[in-house]
């Protein structure tokens, strides 16, 4: 049976380094079924997070081969094997152990951005009639499983560093679906603007290419929220009518 | 007593997936105070992968639909040994628990004038499924943990419960560890509701992923709760059987309420074959009738992959054994065969099975659209649970509450599919309202400083032994053991031999050891949880000696038929007062003559 290097980061917030292991590759295999194998057998405390291992809780986020991925995502027979594969925890967040990073960043965010705010009922019986036609583009951003790939691999976070100013990829998504869901009545555009940072997205589209729930997170969701926070700001007629309106925001 | 850091609640939720997050907004609503422990981070827990539904009869898509059939629908199904007034509530108010998760910000598809779409599901006498394609278990934990963020809720996640701590007969805390830094958690609450899931990681093909050890199932029973119909552990049809890295892993039965067929290498529709008198009447009698009510058609009968999942199990078992099944060892689930019936049926089954499309792309390199997928049985979810009253999910044990998988009394002897998400609804809020109830009627009790202290040295003793046995060959044999003697078929010789085995393992348990430190060490996190796995391993068995009938998800292969005897009273166990599990017969609730006349009505 063929056998495969996995370069596995092993190490904890003060440091680590990479080490090496064997594995056997079999039909179908998955990274993360290395790791586990690895684990079972040469090294019963590699920390790794996992749950579904079928790509829809969005646990199993690292970094292979340089690349933000699921591990239990990522086959095998789609890796050059001839060399180690690298396995790494995600480089934006603090390192807890081995392939864990801190993400409690992230679920701190999300407390900040306001709340579903539903319109009134549309039924005496207390429903609400939707077209599917408009609630499909919301629905695209609803897959999202909350791996933090985008976060990952966003440079505001990766390399500026902007954990304070700048909620990244994943928090527009969600403020987007918000914004864009037929029957919230809420306005997120001034914090946005301002605390959430949306100014700082550059447009690279890095997070869209490595969503594994394939969000068109750019063109979808933050283009469209920065055109709303452009219309709402520094559209002159509107500017003109805030000026005599001073209290309308 | 050592310091731990302690926290203080009024009700404290072990477990985050759906009946621990509907119970935790419902307790914060009565105006208590709120904890949640959860075994990994927020939104992560096994409800995410539920694909179907939440089975409500809000007779969106067919008006004959009411609580009245989803009733009978689940009592037929349970084989009749469900808790009846479970089975009502559970009826009576999924509709409002869905409505609810709109109001919340959920977005179900939409029917033409713009309401809850709802699909067909197997043994649901008409289109009930409130879904989002193939993803409504990520819809609905992301509602309420959205929604749950807001309430001012304390989450502890990646937080693992050791024990219940009591005080005078009643429960008042637990005690853990956070796997962060694995350092001990003392939580002291008035009341704790378990919401913990189920024991699918005590058997080797699953669809469960590691959490789902048993450990409200266990907690509860050493706690000096009682279990019920534990015998019952739902093996689904369709798992995936290739390539052996995903062997388990769920395909949903939304293929087969889309029109999806099984058929076997000789290319037959199997299920034709064996159709069960109780659903006779409610069944298509061919093909062309089965496809027309997939696509709405209601004057015709469903078809007969819908039927109820210990049937389509033991179908598919059956074509496997007689030597009909697939190349790796399954049977074929096709849905790309719509095409001869749909224009555009690539599209059509993209648009409604996404994620399987995705899955089988990504993991199998079969595109669904064109060709058949492998498939067969994998462990999926258990019955059995613990045995609470139906009003209150509270236990038997004062405090205690039990809500979703790990409770037990609505499913009876099978689960239908849908009725496990509504199921996490109803009942998680009802568990969420009486805990605080409970908890405002009843003042702090006291926690046992020698218990904590006991409870943390036994969690340490894996790292004190030197050069033992590591805990993932002692979990993998417990897993095959389980697979191969307690598992679909079962024969008393084999179940005997399992408690035999079960005695083993627990000495092996017993002696285990770990390397390493306490911070994130997914070594010793197995170790701690073979307890959990073992104590459930034993209930499951002892369970299913005792009922010497085949009935719903309980097969025996020396007892094949359903014996009459048999339907008058569920199993329940309980820990002895010699730490031995004792097993007794509980006759069934009387059922009111109205509910009678319903189930007599729906025949």
């Amino acid at each position: 049976m063929a056998k495969a290097t996995f370069r596995i980061w092993r190490g904890d917030a003060k440091g680590g380094g990479f080490q090496d292991y064997e594995s056997e590759v079999t039909a179908g295999m998955v990274v993360l079924d290395a790791v586990h194998e690895i684990q079972a057998n040469q090294a019963p405390d590699l920390a790794v997070r996992w749950n579904c291992k079928a790509g829809k809780c969005g646990s199993c986020s690292a970094e292979i081969n340089g690349m933000p991925k699921l591990m239990c995502m990522t086959r095998l027979n789609q890796l050059p094997l001839d060399k180690p594969v690298t396995v790494e925890p995600m480089h934006t967040f603090p390192r807890i152990k081995d392939l864990v990073t801190d993400v409690s960043w992230n679920f701190r965010v999300k407390t900040q951005i306001k709340p579903f705010k539903p319109r009134k009922p549309d039924a005496p019986d207390g429903t609400w009639r939707m077209a599917q036609q408009d609630v499909n583009r919301v629905q695209e951003f609803r897959k999202c499983i909350e791996c933090f790939l985008c976060q990952d691999v966003c440079h505001v976070l990766r390399e500026h560093h902007q954990y304070d100013q700048f909620i990244g990829p994943r928090f527009f998504v969600y403020a987007a679906a918000l914004e864009m869901h037929p029957l919230d009545t809420e306005d997120r555009l001034t914090e946005l603007r301002k605390a959430q940072g949306i100014g700082f997205c550059n447009i690279t589209k890095c997070c869209t290419k490595v969503c594994p729930e394939s969000i068109t997170i750019t063109d979808n969701a933050i283009i469209p929220l920065k055109e709303r926070v452009v219309d709402d700001y520094y559209d002159p007629l509107t500017r003109l009518f805030k000026m005599f309106r001073p209290a309308a925001r | 007593m050592a310091e731990y850091e302690t926290h203080q609640h009024d009700v404290l939720i072990i477990g985050a997936g759906g009946a621990g997050l509907r119970a935790a907004i419902e307790a914060s609503a009565a105006g208590v105070t709120v904890g949640v422990v959860s075994k990994s981070l927020l939104g992560k827990a096994h409800t995410v992968m539920a694909e179907g539904g939440i089975a409500a009869s809000l007779a969106n898509v067919d008006d004959r639909d009411n609580w009245k059939v989803h009733f009978s629908d689940t009592m037929r199904g349970g084989q009749y040994l469900n808790q009846p007034r479970m089975a009502e509530l559970h009826a009576k108010e999924a509709p409002d628990r869905v409505r609810e998760l709109e109001a919340w910000g959920a977005l179900f598809d939409r029917t033409q004038d713009g309401r809850i779409l709802q699909r067909n599901f197997g043994g649901h006498k008409y289109p009930r499924l409130a879904h989002v394609g193939d993803r409504t278990g990520l819809e609905m934990i992301r509602t309420l943990q959205d929604h749950g963020i807001h309430r001012g809720i304390d989450f502890h996640m990646e937080t693992t419960i050791l024990t219940l701590l009591k005080d005078d007969g009643r429960v008042v805390g637990a005690f853990g560890y956070d796997r962060e830094r694995g350092r001990f958690r003392l939580f002291q609450a008035k009341a704790v509701v378990l919401a913990t899931g189920g024991i699918g990681r005590a058997y080797q093909i699953t669809s469960n992923s590691w959490e789902y050890t048993g450990d409200g199932h266990s907690l509860a029973y050493h706690a000096g709760a009682e279990l019920m119909d534990m015998e019952f552990v739902q093996f689904h049809p369709t798992g995936m059987v290739w390539p052996p890295s995903v062997r388990g892993i769920l395909v949903t039965e939304g293929v087969r309420g889309e029109g999806g067929i099984l058929t076997n290498k000789e290319g037959r529709r199997f299920m034709f074959d064996d159709i069960p008198p109780l659903y006779k009447n409610q069944t298509a009698d061919n093909p062309e009738e089965g496809w027309r009510y997939t696509q709405g058609d209601k004057n015709a009968r469903r078809p007969p992959e819908l039927l109820t999942r210990d049937h389509v199990a033991r179908c598919i078992v059956r074509e496997i054994r007689e030597g009909r099944g697939s190349p790796h060892g399954g049977v074929f689930l096709d849905i790309s065969w719509i095409k001869q019936k749909l224009p555009n049926a690539a599209e059509h089954i993209k648009k409604k099975l996404p994620s399987m499309y995705h899955q089988f792309k990504q993991l199998a390199d079969i595109d669904i659209t064109r060709e058949p997928m492998e498939i067969g049985p994998t462990t999926h979810y258990v019955m059995g649970g613990v045995r609470v009253d139906a009003e209150t999910q509270m236990s038997s044990v004062p405090g205690l509450f039990a809500a979703g998988e790990c409770g037990a009394g609505l499913h009876g002897a099978n689960r239908l599919g849908g009725n496990s998400l509504s199921d996490l609804l109803v009942f998680g809020k009802r568990a969420g309202e009486f805990a605080a109830k409970f908890a405002k009627e009843h003042g702090a009790g006291l926690t046992n400083p020698d218990e904590v202290d006991a409870a943390a040295c036994s969690a340490l003793e894996p790292f004190e032994r030197q050069a033992a046995e590591a805990p993932y060959q002692i979990q993998h044999d417990l897993q095959e053991m389980m697979q191969n003697l307690v598992g679909i078929v079962r024969r008393e010789e084999e179940l005997h031999e399992a408690l035999k085995h079960l005695a083993a393992l627990r000495e092996r348990a017993g002696k285990v050891s770990v390397p390493g430190n306490r911070e994130y060490n997914p070594g010793w996190h197995t170790a701690l949880d073979l307890r959990n796995l073992l104590t459930v391993s034993e209930a499951v068995a002892r369970a299913a000696i005792e009922r010497k009938e085949s009935r719903g998800a309980h097969f025996r292969d020396d007892y094949p038929a359903k014996d009459d005897a048999f339907s008058k009273f569920n199993l329940v166990i309980q820990k002895g007062a010699d730490g031995e599990m004792q097993l007794r017969r509980e006759p069934l609730p009387q059922m009111p003559e109205e509910l009678k006349q319903i189930i007599e009505e729906m025949k």
